[in-house]
Formats: C-alpha cells, sequence, structure tokens
C-alpha cells in the first residue's frame, strides 16, 4: 500500500460534494428557511466538487505515476453470521479513471447550471441534488465491495429519481421519474439476487476476497438446477446492469428522463449514472471471465440496444431525444465490448463518451436556451450564425460520436468493433453486424440533428406551437424577444473545455489504457479463452496509424456515407424524408411506438399487476377472507346460537317436556350401564 | 426495583395518575405530565443499551419473585439480544405518540395519553416476561387499552373496527393459553419459559404445540391469511393507535415465535417451516399486489405492513444468522418506519380530514417541509440503502438467497412492490400540481410536528448508516437460538 493514497484524502472526495449538498440541500431551500441564497448555494456545492475533482486528479496522478493502490476498510456496517459487511474503499486504474471522470462533468455541469437554471425557483434545490448525486456516484466507483456498491447503485438511482421529477408539477415528469425508479428496481431486483450468491457461496461481499474464491465458484452449480452457479451470479448480475445502463428491454426509462432539466441529462443520463452498469461488469471481470453463457448473454443484450436504439435516434424531432437515443446505442457498445471480453475498450468507451456525449447534451441545452425553450429541431437551423461556440463544440462532439479518425469517440468505437469481430463467441456474428450497421446509423441521426440544427433555413420563427417544448419551464420568458442568441460563459465556458477531452483524449490514452497495464489488477481477462485483447494488442501500432490506416477501413467509410447520406436528405433535397415516411409508413410507425415496449408496460405489465391487486383484493381478501372464513365463523356462530335460542321457548310445559325427557334419558343410561 | 421494572411501572404509574387526576379543563398539564411520564419512561430504558454485556445470550437484568405461589407463577423478568432493542423501541415511540397526539386529541385527553402509557408498559412487559403466565398477562393486558384507544378516539366505524381487532387476537390467544397449561402440566409444574426450551417432547406433541402458538402469533403478526383485521382496524383507529400498533403491537406475534415456537417446539418449527415460508412470501407478493391498489392511504400502509412483515417470519424460518438477525433488524426498522408513515397520514388528516389519496395532489407545493420528511419515510419503506427500511430486507433476502435460490428470488420481488405501491402513493398525494383548493390552504408542519418527524428521520437514518449496534446486541442470542433450535427434542 503506497503512501501517497490516505484514508483521509480519499474520504474528503465523496464527503466534499456531499457537504455541499447538504449546505445546500437544508440551509438553502424551505426545509431549512432559505436561509442562503443563490450565490453561496452555488458556491459551496462547486468548491465541493471542486475540491474532489482536485483530489480525484491528484488520486489518478498517484496511480499512474506511482503505481499506488489502496484497499481498506473504514468500518464495519455490520457483521452477521461470519458475514462481515463493512464501507471500504477500493482505488485502481479503473476507479482512479471513474472519479476524475464523474467529478470533472460535474464539475462542469454545476457551472453550467449557473447558467441553465438562472430563472427557475428551484435554483438551490437543484445544486444540492447534483452534487448529492456525485457524492453518490463516487460511492460507488470508490466502493471495495458489493454492499457499498449497492447502496451507491440506490442511491444514485434516488438522485436520478429526484431530478427527472424536478419539474414536479409537470405530469409528464412525475410520470418520467416513477417509471425511472421502477424499471431499475426491476434490474435491482435482479442485482440483489447476484450479489446474494456471491455472499452465500464465496462467504464474502469484499471484491478481493470474492475474486479470490472464483475457482472455487466456478466448480458449483446452482442446487436443484443443472446451471452453473456463476453463469447465473452473472447474469443476475447483470440484470443489474441492464436497468442502470437502461439495456434492452429495461431501456424504457431513459428516452422518458429526459423530462429532467437538461444539465442532469448530461451528468446522470449520458455520462455517469448509466454508465454504472458497464462499470459494475467491468469491475466484476473475474467472474464474468468464468462464463461465456453469461458473456454471450451479454454481448447480444448490447448488440440489440446498439443497433435497434439507434434506429430510434433517427426518427426523433425533439433535439434532447436524439441524444437520449444515441446514448442508448453507445451504451449498447460499451454492454457489447464487454460480452467480447474487452473490458477495458469498454472502459475506455465509457470514458470518452461521458466527455463528448456531456458536450452534446450541454450543447443541445445551450440551444434549447438560444431558441427560448424550444425543443424541436424542425423548428431551428441556421443557428451556426446566432450560436457560433455552441456550434462549433457540437460539430466537435458529434464528430467525435460518428467515430471520426483521430477524434477520441474513434479510438474507442473502432477498439470495440474490432475487438466483436475477434471475439468467438456465438453471439459475435451479429453483434458484429449491429456494431457496424450501428457506424451508419449514428452517422446520420447525428449529422441529421446537426444539420437541422446548426444549418440550412432559418425556421425558429415559424414554430407555430411555441410551447410545444419540453423545457418551457419558464413561461414568461422571451417570447417577444425573436433571435436566438448564443449563452452566457457559464454555459460556454463547459462546452469548450469538454470539446478538449472529446477530440484529444482517446489519442493519448489508448496505448496506456487498452495495451498498457493502466487496468493491470483492476481487469482481468483470461487471455487463453478469449483472445480478442491480445489480438488487437498485436495489431496496434500506435494512435497514430490506427487513425491512417482507419481511412480505409469500412468502419470510416459507413460514418462518411452515414453523413453524406444525412446532408443530401436535410440539405440537398429536404422533401425526401417525408416520401420516404410515406413509403415505409410500417416501418416508421414501429419506430414511433418505439417497438410498442412501452405500450406493452403500460397495458400488460402495469395495469395487470393492478388488475391481479385488485382481484386479490377483493376476491381473496374481500370474499374468501372476510366474507367465507371470518364471517362465515361468524354466522356458524349466530346459526348455533338461533338454534339454541329456539329452544328457549319461556313456557313451563316446554322446559318439563324437556326435563322429563331428560331424566327418562339419563336413567336409561345408567340402568343399561349397570347391567 | 430494577431496571425493567421500572420501564414497566414508570409508564403506567403516570398513565394512571392521569386517569384519575386528569381533567379537561387542565388538558394543556395533561399533555405535559403525559410527556414527562412518557420521557422519563424512555430515559429509564437506556441503561438496558449501555449496560448490556455482548457475547452472551444470557438473559440480563434478571428479576424473579414469587407471584402465586399455589401454581408456581413467577414475577420473571429479564431480557436478552433478542428483546431488548424492543424495550427501548417501545418507550421511544411512545414519546413520538404523545408528541404527535398533542394537538390532534381535545377530548378525553387525560384518558388518552393514560391509555397510550399504559399500553407502552404492558407491551414492555410482554417483551420481559420470562413467565409463561406473566407473559400471558401482559399478552392480553394490552389489548384492553388497545381497544378503548380505537373504540374512543376512532374514526366512524370505530366500534366494528375495534370489535374485529378483540375477537381476533383474543380468540388466537386462547389456544396458547391452552398450550401453555399443557406445557406447565408437562414440565411438572413450572411456567418457566427458559425450563420448556429444554423440555424434551415428541413430535405430535410439539406440533400441537406448534400450531396453537401459531393461532396466536400469526393473528398478531398478522401473517397471511389472517391479516384481514389489519387494514380494517388502522383505517378507524386514531393516528396515535395506528403508529404503536404498526410499530410495536405487531412485532409481538413475531417475538412470540421466537421465545415460544422455535425454542419449545424446535422439531415442529423445522417440520412445518416450509408452509411457514410459503405463508410468507405469499404476505411479501399477494400483501403487496394487493397494497398497490388501495385508495385509502392508511389502508396501503397497513398492507405495507404486512408484506414487511411476511419479511420477518420468513427470516425466522430460515433458520440461518442472517435470516433471523435480518427478521429482528427488519421488526426494529419497521417499527421506525411504519411509525413515520402512519404519523405523516396523521399529519395530513388533522389538516384534510381525508385518507383518500384522490383527495391530494401537490401537497409540495404547499408543505414542502413536510414532503421532504414524507419522502424519506417513502424511501425507507421501499428499502432503500442508507435508511432503516434497507437493512432487514437486505439481510433477509441474502439470508434467503442463501437458504434456496428461489426463495430468495420471491421475496426480491419486494423491491419492485415495495416501490410501486410507495412511489405511487408518493407521486399522487404529494406531487404534481395543487389538486385542489383544499391542499392550496394547507399549512406546512409547526415545530412540534417537525421535531416529531425530525427525531424518526434521524433513527431512520441512524439504523440505515450504522446499523452494527443493533446487530451486535443481537448477535450471540440469535447464534444460541439457531444451535438450540438445530438440536433436535424428539427423545
Amino acid at each position: 500500500m503506497s503512501q501517497t493514497l490516505a484514508a483521509s484524502n480519499l474520504l474528503a472526495v465523496p464527503l466534499a460534494p456531499l457537504a455541499g449538498a447538504l449546505l445546500a440541500g437544508v440551509l438553502g431551500t424551505a426545509f431549512g428557511g432559505n436561509v442562503i441564497g443563490r450565490r453561496a448555494s452555488h458556491t459551496i456545492t462547486i468548491l465541493g466538487v471542486f475540491i474532489a475533482f482536485v483530489l480525484s486528479a491528484m488520486t489518478l496522478n498517484s496511480v499512474v505515476g506511482d503505481g499506488a493502490r489502496f484497499n481498506e476498510t473504514l468500518y464495519t456496517w455490520m457483521d452477521v453470521g461470519g458475514l462481515r459487511m463493512e464501507i471500504g474503499f477500493m482505488v485502481d486504474g479503473l476507479t482512479a479513471m471513474m472519479m476524475c471522470v464523474v467529478t470533472f462533468v460535474s464539475l462542469m455541469v454545476h457551472i453550467y447550471t449557473i447558467g441553465y437554471m438562472e430563472e427557475d425557483a428551484g435554483y438551490n434545490r437543484f445544486f444540492a441534488y447534483i452534487s448529492l448525486f456525485t457524492f453518490s456516484m463516487l460511492m460507488l466507483v470508490m466502493s471495495n465491495n458489493m454492499l457499498q456498491l449497492f447502496f451507491g447503485w440506490e442511491a444514485v438511482g434516488l438522485v436520478s429519481y429526484l431530478l427527472i421529477g424536478f419539474w414536479f408539477n409537470r405530469p409528464t415528469a412525475i410520470f418520467a421519474n416513477m417509471k425511472a425508479f421502477l424499471v431499475n428496481r426491476v434490474g435491482d431486483f435482479g442485482f440483489i439476487l447476484g450479489i446474494g450468491l456471491i455472499a452465500a457461496y464465496a462467504g464474502t461481499l469484499n471484491y478481493t476476497e470474492a475474486f479470490a474464491k472464483k475457482e472455487e465458484l466456478a466448480q458449483l452449480l446452482l442446487p436443484g438446477t443443472h446451471w452453473m452457479l456463476v453463469t447465473v451470479i452473472c447474469i443476475c448480475l447483470f440484470i443489474g446492469a441492464m436497468g442502470k445502463s437502461a439495456q434492452f428491454p429495461l431501456h424504457v426509462w431513459l428516452p422518458d428522463s429526459m423530462e429532467g432539466p437538461t444539465p442532469i441529462s448530461a451528468l446522470i443520463h449520458a455520462a455517469t449514472m448509466v454508465t454504472a452498469g458497464i462499470f459494475m461488469v467491468a469491475r466484476m471481470s473475474p467472474l464474468f471471465e468464468l462464463s461465456e453463457t453469461a458473456l454471450n448473454f451479454v454481448m447480444v443484450i448490447g448488440a440489440i440496444t446498439a443497433l435497434f436504439m439507434g434506429f430510434l435516434g433517427i426518427i426523433q424531432n425533439d433535439i434532447k431525444r436524439v441524444v437520449a437515443y444515441s446514448t442508448l446505442s453507445q451504451l449498447g457498445y460499451m454492454t457489447v465490448a464487454l460480452g467480447a471480453s474487452a473490458y477495458s475498450v469498454a472502459v475506455f468507451h465509457l470514458m470518452t463518451h461521458a466527455f463528448f456525449k456531456a458536450l452534446l447534451f450541454l450543447a443541445a441545452g445551450s440551444v434549447i436556451m438560444g431558441v427560448h425553450h424550444n425543443q424541436d429541431i424542425r423548428w431551428m437551423g441556421g443557428l451556426r450564425k446566432y450560436m457560433p461556440i455552441t456550434w462549433i463544440t457540437s460539430l466537435l462532439g458529434s464528430l467525435a460520436l460518428i467515430g471520426t479518425p483521430l477524434f477520441s469517440g474513434f479510438y474507442s468505437k473502432d477498439s470495440i468493433i474490432e475487438a466483436v469481430q475477434l471475439s468467438h463467441l456465438p453471439g459475435a456474428g451479429f453483434a458484429s453486424f449491429a456494431v457496424l450497421a450501428g457506424v451508419f446509423v449514428t452517422a446520420f441521426y447525428s449529422f441529421r440533428m446537426y444539420f437541422l440544427v446548426f444549418h440550412g433555413k432559418e425556421r425558429f420563427d415559424q414554430n407555430p406551437d411555441v410551447h410545444h417544448g419540453h423545457d418551457d419551464h419558464h413561461g414568461e420568458h422571451g417570447h417577444g424577444e425573436s433571435k436566438p442568441h448564443e449563452s452566457p460563459w457559464v454555459v460556454t465556458l463547459p462546452l469548450v473545455l469538454l470539446a478538449i477531452p472529446s477530440v484529444v483524449l482517446g489519442y493519448f490514452t489508448i496505448d496506456p489504457m487498452l495495451y498498457g497495464d493502466f487496468f493491470k489488477g483492476a481487469i482481468f481477462t483470461d487471455l487463453e479463452k478469449h483472445v480478442a485483447m491480445e489480438e488487437l494488442a498485436h495489431e496496434f501500432h500506435g494512435a497514430w496509424s490506427m487513425a491512417v490506416h482507419a481511412l480505409t477501413s469500412l468502419p470510416f467509410i459507413l460514418a462518411a456515407a452515414g453523413v453524406a447520406t444525412s446532408y443530401y436528405m436535410y440539405m440537398v433535397n429536404p422533401a425526401l424524408p417525408a416520401a420516404i415516411k410515406r413509403v415505409c409508413q410500417p416501418i416508421y410507425t414501429l419506430l414511433e411506438n418505439k417497438y410498442y415496449l412501452d405500450w406493452f408496460n403500460e397495458n400488460v405489465l402495469a395495469r395487470g399487476a393492478r388488475g391481479l391487486g385488485t382481484g386479490l383484493w377483493q376476491v381473496g381478501d374481500r370474499t374468501i377472507i372476510d366474507g367465507g372464513v371470518v364471517n362465515g365463523s361468524w354466522k356458524i356462530v349466530g346459526w348455533i346460537s338461533g338454534m339454541v335460542r329456539w329452544v328457549q321457548t319461556g313456557f313451563i310445559y316446554d322446559y318439563a317436556f324437556a326435563m322429563i325427557v331428560g331424566v327418562f334419558a339419563l336413567m336409561t343410561y345408567f340402568v343399561w350401564l349397570n347391567q | 426495583m430494577g431496571l425493567l421494572s421500572l420501564a414497566i411501572w414508570i409508564p403506567i404509574f403516570f398513565g394512571v395518575v392521569l386517569l384519575a387526576l386528569g381533567r379537561d379543563e387542565q388538558a394543556g398539564a395533561v399533555r405535559w405530565v403525559a410527556l414527562v411520564g412518557s420521557v422519563v419512561s424512555f430515559l429509564v430504558t437506556l441503561p438496558l443499551y449501555s449496560g448490556f454485556k455482548l457475547g452472551t445470550s444470557a438473559m440480563q437484568f434478571v428479576e424473579n419473585t414469587s407471584w402465586i405461589e399455589r401454581f408456581n407463577v413467577n414475577y420473571h423478568l429479564g431480557v436478552d439480544g433478542i428483546s431488548v432493542w424492543f424495550v427501548i423501541l417501545t418507550a421511544f415511540i411512545n414519546v413520538i405518540v404523545v408528541i404527535a397526539g398533542w394537538e390532534a386529541i381535545t377530548r378525553k385527553v387525560n384518558q388518552y395519553m393514560g391509555a397510550f402509557l399504559i399500553l407502552s408498559g404492558l407491551m414492555i412487559g410482554v417483551f420481559c416476561a420470562l413467565d409463561g403466565i406473566l407473559f400471558y398477562v401482559f399478552f392480553e393486558a394490552t389489548l384492553i387499552p388497545m381497544y378503548l384507544i380505537i373504540g374512543i378516539w376512532g374514526g366512524p366505524n370505530k366500534i366494528y373496527a375495534a370489535f374485529k381487532f378483540f375477537l381476533y387476537t383474543l380468540l388466537g390467544s386462547l389456544l396458547m393459553l391452552v398450550a401453555l397449561i399443557f406445557l406447565y402440566v408437562k414440565s411438572g409444574g413450572s411456567f418457566d419459559i427458559a425450563t420448556w426450551h429444554q423440555l424434551p417432547l415428541d413430535g405430535p406433541t410439539q406440533t400441537l404445540l406448534f400450531f396453537a402458538f401459531l393461532s396466536a402469533f400469526a393473528v398478531k403478526v398478522p401473517m397471511w391469511p389472517v391479516h384481514t383485521w389489519l387494514p380494517d382496524v388502522h383505517v378507524e383507529a386514531p393516528t396515535g393507535g395506528s403508529a404503536v400498533l404498526a410499530a410495536i403491537m405487531l412485532k409481538l406475534g413475531a417475538y412470540g415465535f421466537l421465545r415460544f415456537s422455535l425454542p419449545i417446539a424446535p422439531d415442529a418449527a423445522h417440520e412445518w417451516s416450509g408452509l411457514m415460508i410459503g405463508l410468507s412470501l405469499t404476505a411479501v407478493v399477494y400483501v403487496g399486489l394487493v397494497a398497490m391498489v388501495q385508495e385509502d392511504m392508511k389502508k396501503l400502509v397497513a398492507y405495507s405492513s404486512v408484506a414487511h412483515m411476511g419479511f420477518v417470519t420468513l427470516g425466522f424460518f430460515i433458520f440461518n444468522p442472517l435470516g433471523i438477525a435480518g427478521g429482528i433488524v427488519q421488526m426494529i426498522a419497521h417499527g421506525f418506519v411504519s411509525a413515520a408513515m402512519f404519523l405523516s397520514i396523521g399529519v395530513l388528516y388533522d389538516r384534510m380530514h381525508s385518507r383518500e389519496i384522490a383527495s391530494y395532489g401537490g401537497v409540495v407545493n404547499t408543505m414542502p417541509k413536510f414532503a421532504a420528511f414524507a419522502l424519506l419515510f417513502a424511501m425507507a419503506n421501499c428499502g432503500l440503502p442508507g435508511t432503516a427500511g434497507f437493512v432487514g430486507e437486505w439481510m433477509v433476502i441474502l439470508g434467503a438467497v442463501k437458504f434456496n435460490f428461489w426463495v430468495g428470488f420471491a421475496a426480491a420481488t419486494a423491491l419492485i412492490f415495495g416501490a410501486a405501491y410507495t412511489l405511487w402513493m408518493f407521486k399522487r398525494v404529494y406531487l404534481g400540481p395543487i389538486a385542489n383548493d383544499h391542499v392550496k390552504e394547507l399549512k406546512d408542519i409547526n415545530g412540534r410536528e417537525f421535531f416529531m418527524l425530525l427525531l424518526l428521520a434521524i433513527a431512520v437514518l441512524a439504523m440505515g448508516l450504522y446499523p452494527k449496534p443493533f446487530t451486535d446486541v443481537m448477535d450471540a442470542s440469535v447464534a444460541d437460538l439457531i444451535k438450540h433450535v438445530a438440536a433436535s427434542k424428539l427423545n
């Protein structure tokens, strides 16, 4: 254990944002009587996150520079039946990278929020929430055990719930946040079972101790079945990841989560929280490596998500929803990489994606502000003239997203595609088709949005319904002025600061992260069974030559074709999309209805559960138990007492008759007895 | 006088004084006396924790004097790791309930406060009694104040509810009395529970005893299918009555399983554990679904209590440390959380005189402070980590997965159902635009209500963030119980 990492420093990383959140949340809101104002709230919370970021950067520095590692328990949460449950930190390359990504994006979002939420009455509450989120996410990534992982997992879910429903007077927002929480709970249901199986059969919740027992686990079957225990464990854990990282079919909550304010869409629903599932699987790589079945499952789910969510991005007209479906698709890419045992590639894409997708979301928010809270890209156009910084940074983000050589996204995405092609799992064929086709789709929808927003005719004054957008929370604001305007510096500064890593980070980090020993000890790949990473390393001759090679490769051609197609359809021949839509009406309807999954969930699952509940209540509780058994026994008592009452007539001769019969019966009995 | 006697008799003494001397003209003084009485009663229970010796399963703070010599009945008190927290919890909830009834109760204040103080002492007696008859007397005596609380300060249908409550639970416990007398005879004239634990019994006898105790405890918990009294009673009971009923009285039944059923009839407990697990899981799943469709907030929380208590009995009958300790932790946690849920409903009811979810909507707009507390308690109710509600569920689910994956599978559905019914209610009551003029005129909680909810919030968070003090205390007793239950009593 290195001297450079101290428990107190590490503890300060999550606690600084927590302190900020508590101060702003208690003192800055009606709960504590609005003691402190807006300036104090945002100063305190930004300071907290800034401290966390600086300490995270120092941590990363000592992890990379000195090879420092940390794995210690802070306190014992409980100790029951030989199972110790603890709170503690583990710092290695994976953790340090996640800490930096989380705190950096969070810091950007905090600054951005000053401008974006300027006119909102819940300003202080919002800062408290996003700082609380930062705390929760840091607890999640810094954990050295599954209890704390689960704590962070649920805590980020709580904050996500609070933030999606931030504008709690909107019926759509409070529906979306409940939906998000419940769908995530379906994932958590699997997750807790996976953790439970590890606790039961490895006898520990500590990562290191559990991984040390993986050989024993690999020998076991789930009692009463013929299933390998590790397969069940990994699939259960992955169901948790499917909820949090919005994988098909548990992805349905993420598009609706766009009801929340844009800064949190960037922070939570693009850059950090939704990648928690990817992080978790990478962290659990020693277990996943034991089960090809589970890996195959992971890969297929990821491939479905990557391709089919991309299709949905094509037909969206809400600027935030385009980016949301793009996020789903990119999360699918990461998941595919996990399935191909290329965990480091998945985490690498997680990192680059965090920057360029946070950038794209924040840029989308800047656009929304610029056009006075309209979100419909059909009523934008030509904005590059009015919002130059937003325009340039969006272009850079989009280029990174579609995988333009030399940009960050290129290195991570191309590595994923190659890793999948090298995988020998049965699902790899479908997966490599999906990720390749996805490249075209990604390029198409990204540049469709880009062209519609920043180029072409100015259409922002033709919007028939100015209230159409979802982010129109300032009703009184700005409909008098018609020209779009660039956002203030607190908004554009984060865009610029996020654009830099979106462009250059991949170039500098691909070598150490994928082929060096940055993730040594954190991510485990069984090289004998899964050769993808080794072959990738074999083919890799530096970041520059990888970019040059890519210029003639299929993914680049597909991406270019996607951009060209969208240019033709939305710039050259704008009548074409409508014509295609008429011809392909059934497909369009299918996409419009999001493959009918929401319909299914609402009408079959939710309504079914309510119907079942009503049935059990009315028939089971009311009719059978209360009506039949409880009231039935009262009725029997009543009936017996009725019979007895009938005997008591009150007439002397009745009683005399009964006495005589009784005496006669007794005498007969005794006589018979004495014989 | 020992600490346990003080814990039992101080609240009863204050209650009797209030009943005898209190008048509605001096309601103010009556309230203060009640508060002082409940706080003193709570303070005398604290040395039970600080002076509790860890690492032993022996009874502590024991008092033993003869009570009815003719039948060898003793006034025998003591606590172990299983029962000590319930003494403290009962006294704590009693303080909260006195504060809760401060303004809402204006009629017969002395009787209301007196009934709760007496009830608190009697319930502590149940947890401390080590003599079968003493236990039975306390167990049954608790019915009387609760019957009066529901029958006098209850809602429009209070008489029906009070009767249903009384008859349901009294009928259940009659068989228990038979079992106690049988054990007295069988053990050669002893009502000592510890003696009964060691008594060898054959299989059929154990089964009969097991079901006799089950009839008493299952009704009290309540387990499915004898749970239908609980929603009806909660709906009619005053806020404080609901809080005490959910927080403490239901635990008397669950506690009975640990003190009687499991150690006295271990072989029968094993034999019938499949049935018990089945009933518990039915409570979790079936009642979870039923809770979802309730339109009355109190009914919803009542059904959610049944589902949560299903976790308790599930934990007990999987016979591993996580399960049994988890069940006890869940009992304590549910004590805090269900009390908080019912008191929150009471805060709304005091203002709007409606428990219908449909009467509300957008309460957060007019009562932001209250809504923050309500959110915390809602999250605790659906078992969010960091709150008390999580700890027991987590332990029981982990224990159940260890016992049998599919039992764990069914239990873990509570994660979904619990969140569904709690958050759907939270959404309809608190979130959204202001629904009507009544909600528009709501006043946020005053200092008294804030303080009361704050105490519960601290308890809920403290237990969620650091449950070790709770589990450490029960560790040795749980281990001993498991060892005892694992050994067969068949000759």
